[in-house]
């Protein structure tokens, strides 16, 4: 159970910051999606995906700042599928809000960065993984703070690479995220130097509970010899079915079997128990990927105004992006921010269902700035211009 | 979870009956296995483990009472201190400790223990004799490191999350100060003359050093190594050697022991020991230092004289703690 701090103030002395209880609001805005039908009845997405991660965040830096004079206030502001967001946004900016945490597609979250009163705000992409969104159709104004799919195939290659599972195949899903996973492995294998000798594209619409072990061998029979089969499968509808139905026997990669993932119920190293223990007290379920998304973004606000001594927008940007910042972020490796294109730095859990099997950046995988600069988009190669750091 | 019990007023006096045990035939370190639920037994002179006993779960902290006579192991995952006959290694009683408890630190008249309750963000105050909790104190996030000053008057406690050191006052069982160290605080430690308290940041990868008396930042050492990355230099437990003049950092992922002059704050060198090193403590005759190794299960031996490792003993899985005992 987490408890208040119950010290009274007049007793506490802070060295070297004598600040006023200074008032710091954060909002966090979702856009909520009906999520996608898939084939098995189980698994349903929680309905505080995201918004417990910000909370047990704000409880973490509240304490912080309940000792160092800043008060944090966390406004959520849950849009429901059918409703307006951008009038929702634009509502928020108009009350004042200025530190954002955002939870929206792409199409949503752009909009909302190129309103006229987003212009001063500092807003973080907690959910969307388009590489589109550090690239092309970077903001100066958006940070992110979920890895993008290139992190994440890059991950996985390094793991291919390291276990020297070079020849690989792939199986793809018929949706716009399976396509998208699909390239960015494509890019990734590429960058990495790794054959990928042979694809499928998942195109049955049976019911996969009663046949996938009469199906899935076939699909999977006319893919050339191969040491490891990825599966593209982003929305978690056919990809469960592949294992152990397959033609030959392979390990899975991707979005089943071994995955790289932004964060994971079993990270347990690193403290991590410690952050996934806080969160099961206060949401009554595993921690997951957008819930880490949306930890990461307030804790990160918090680090930055503890450290940087200010509320101010600009000038918490200005440190999140600078070379002190710093965050805990209970994956081994202190994450930081890339100043190209406002990605967070961050380790990638390759994981199983029921272990970590390694965490990328994977060992010898070097970079003259930071390793974790291995994983995505780097200096030399971005196409977003508006961060304005110099190639 | 115990009842709370409020800062009652204590008026321990702060006497320090402190009798070393003779001269030291078969001295020994003392080494928690936390993920076995163990702890192992080395002799100082053969560097051989002489006994392993079972422990409650997830032992970490481990320290001695002052006369040697108790062994106080934190066994976080079953909320207890447990209070261990080194004699025989019979567990004799548990002590109310608070949830999680996983470092604590031993009042100088060798009566309280100070223990930090991780998933509670309190630092609970147990009396070892009347086996009550006297104080219990709000802190930050994911308490940790423990450290006492030598004539007993200042407590601290440092807070992962919170990243800070909470100052607090033995006598009123408050706080006094809290100041900001970099990332997740791990460690704390008193020069032996109480002078300076040094706070080890891990992800900060700092050691930050504060003057006692004012709170004040005196210095803030860095670490570098070469082939290794900056990020991976993550200092955790430290020990001051006894004439004071050096402080040895374990630097955690880094696998190594550095080892910082305290009069000029410069580090002069680093010792490779086993991997993940966690904590340290000295020989009763200050000739060895014994480093628990977490990721590679081992326990390295370094000649403090020539700061060079000259064993490995293989212990259970995860040391994490480590405590010395003088033995007749």
């Amino acid at each position: 159970m987490f408890r208040w701090l119950s010290a009274p103030l007049a007793c506490i002395a802070v060295a070297g910051n004598a600040a006023s209880a200074e008032q710091v609001r954060i909002d966090l805005i979702e856009r909520q999606v009906t999520p996608p039908p898939i084939l098995s009845n189980l698994i349903a997405p929680p309905p505080d995906l995201g918004v417990a991660g910000a909370r047990v965040a704000l409880s973490d830096i509240a304490t912080t700042g309940r000792f160092l004079g800043h008060e944090y206030r966390l406004n959520e502001t849950i849009v429901a599928p059918d409703d307006d967001f951008l009038a929702a946004a634009r509502a928020a900016l108009a009350d004042g809000a200025r530190l954002m945490v955002v939870k929206a597609p792409p199409a949503d979250l752009l909009a909302l960065a190129d309103l006229p009163d987003a212009a001063g705000a500092v807003i973080f992409n907690t959910a969307a993984p388009d590489d589109s969104l550090r690239g092309d159709d970077c903001r100066a104004n958006v940070l992110h703070t979920t890895p993008s799919l290139s992190m994440r195939a890059d991950a996985l290659s390094q793991f291919a690479l390291k276990k020297q599972w070079t020849d690989l195949a792939m199986v793809h899903g018929p949706n716009p995220e399976d396509a998208a996973f699909a390239d960015a492995i494509r890019a990734s294998l590429t960058k990495f130097g790794i054959g990928l000798k042979g694809e499928a594209d998942w195109k049955f619409d049976a019911d996969m509970r009663r046949v996938a072990s009469a199906e899935v061998p076939l699909f999977t029979q006319d893919l050339p010899e191969h040491d490891m089969l990825i599966v593209a499968d982003e929305r978690g509808d056919f990809g469960r079915y592949i294992a152990y139905n397959t033609w030959q026997a392979r390990p899975l990669a991707g979005s089943e079997g071994i995955m790289p993932r932004g964060w994971s119920p079993v990270v347990e190293n690193w403290g991590a128990a410690q952050l996934q223990g806080r969160f099961r007290d206060a949401a009554h379920r595993d921690m997951l990927v957008q819930d880490f998304g949306a930890w990461a973004a307030v804790a990160a606000i918090g680090e930055a105004v503890t450290r940087a001594g200010t509320a101010d927008p600009g000038a918490l940007r200005d440190y999140i992006l600078s070379d002190q910042f710093r965050l805990a972020g209970f994956l081994g490796t202190p994450l930081s921010f890339r100043g190209w294109d406002g990605q967070m730095r961050q380790p990638i859990p390759l994981v199983t269902e029921r272990a970590v099997v390694n965490v990328a950046p994977l060992e010898g995988f070097l970079h003259q700035r930071s390793e974790l600069d291995t994983l995505g988009t780097d200096l030399p190669s971005t196409t977003c211009t508006k961060f304005g750091v110099a190639r | 979870m115990t009842p709370r019990r409020c800062l009652l007023a204590l008026s321990t006096s702060l006497t320090l009956a402190l009798t070393l045990a003779g001269p030291a035939l078969a001295d020994e370190i003392w080494v928690t296995n936390e993920l076995d639920d163990t702890i192992s037994v080395i002799d100082v002179d053969t560097l051989a483990v002489t006994a392993t006993y079972p422990t409650g779960q997830r032992p970490r902290g481990v320290t001695f009472s002052r006369d040697f006579s108790r062994l106080y192991i934190c066994a976080s995952d079953s909320n207890a201190v447990q209070v261990m006959d080194p004699e025989t290694g019979e567990i004799l009683h548990d002590l109310p400790s608070g949830a999680d408890p996983e470092q604590f630190v031993i009042s100088p008249d060798d009566r309280l223990l100070y223990i930090a309750n991780e998933d509670d963000a309190i630092t609970t105050v147990v009396d070892t004799e009347s086996r009550k909790v006297v104080a219990q104190i709000d802190v930050g996030i994911e308490p940790e490191g423990m450290g006492i000053s030598p004539d007993g008057k200042i407590q601290i406690t440092t807070s992962e999350t919170t990243n800070m050191a909470h100052w607090i006052d033995t006598e009123t069982q408050q706080i006094i100060a809290n100041t900001l160290v970099d990332s997740r605080p791990r460690h704390a430690e008193f020069s032996p003359d109480g002078k300076e308290l040094w706070v080890s940041a891990e992800v900060g990868g700092t050691v930050s050093i504060f003057d006692v008396a004012t709170q004040a930042e005196l210095a803030k050492i860095s670490f570098a190594l070469p082939n290794i990355r900056p990020e991976k230099l993550q200092p955790v437990g430290m020990r001051f050697s006894p004439d004071g003049a050096r402080v040895f950092v374990a630097l955690g992922p880094a696998d190594h022991i550095a080892v910082v002059d305290v009069a000029t704050r410069a580090v002069t060198d680093y010792i490779l020991v086993g991997r993940r090193v966690w904590h340290l403590a000295f020989s009763p005759d200050n000739t060895k230092l014994f480093t628990t190794n977490g990721v590679s299960g081992d326990v390295t031996v370094i000649d403090v004289a020539s700061l060079t490792p000259v064993k490995t003993i293989k212990v259970g899985r995860f040391p994490w703690g480590a405590s010395a005992r003088p033995t007749d």
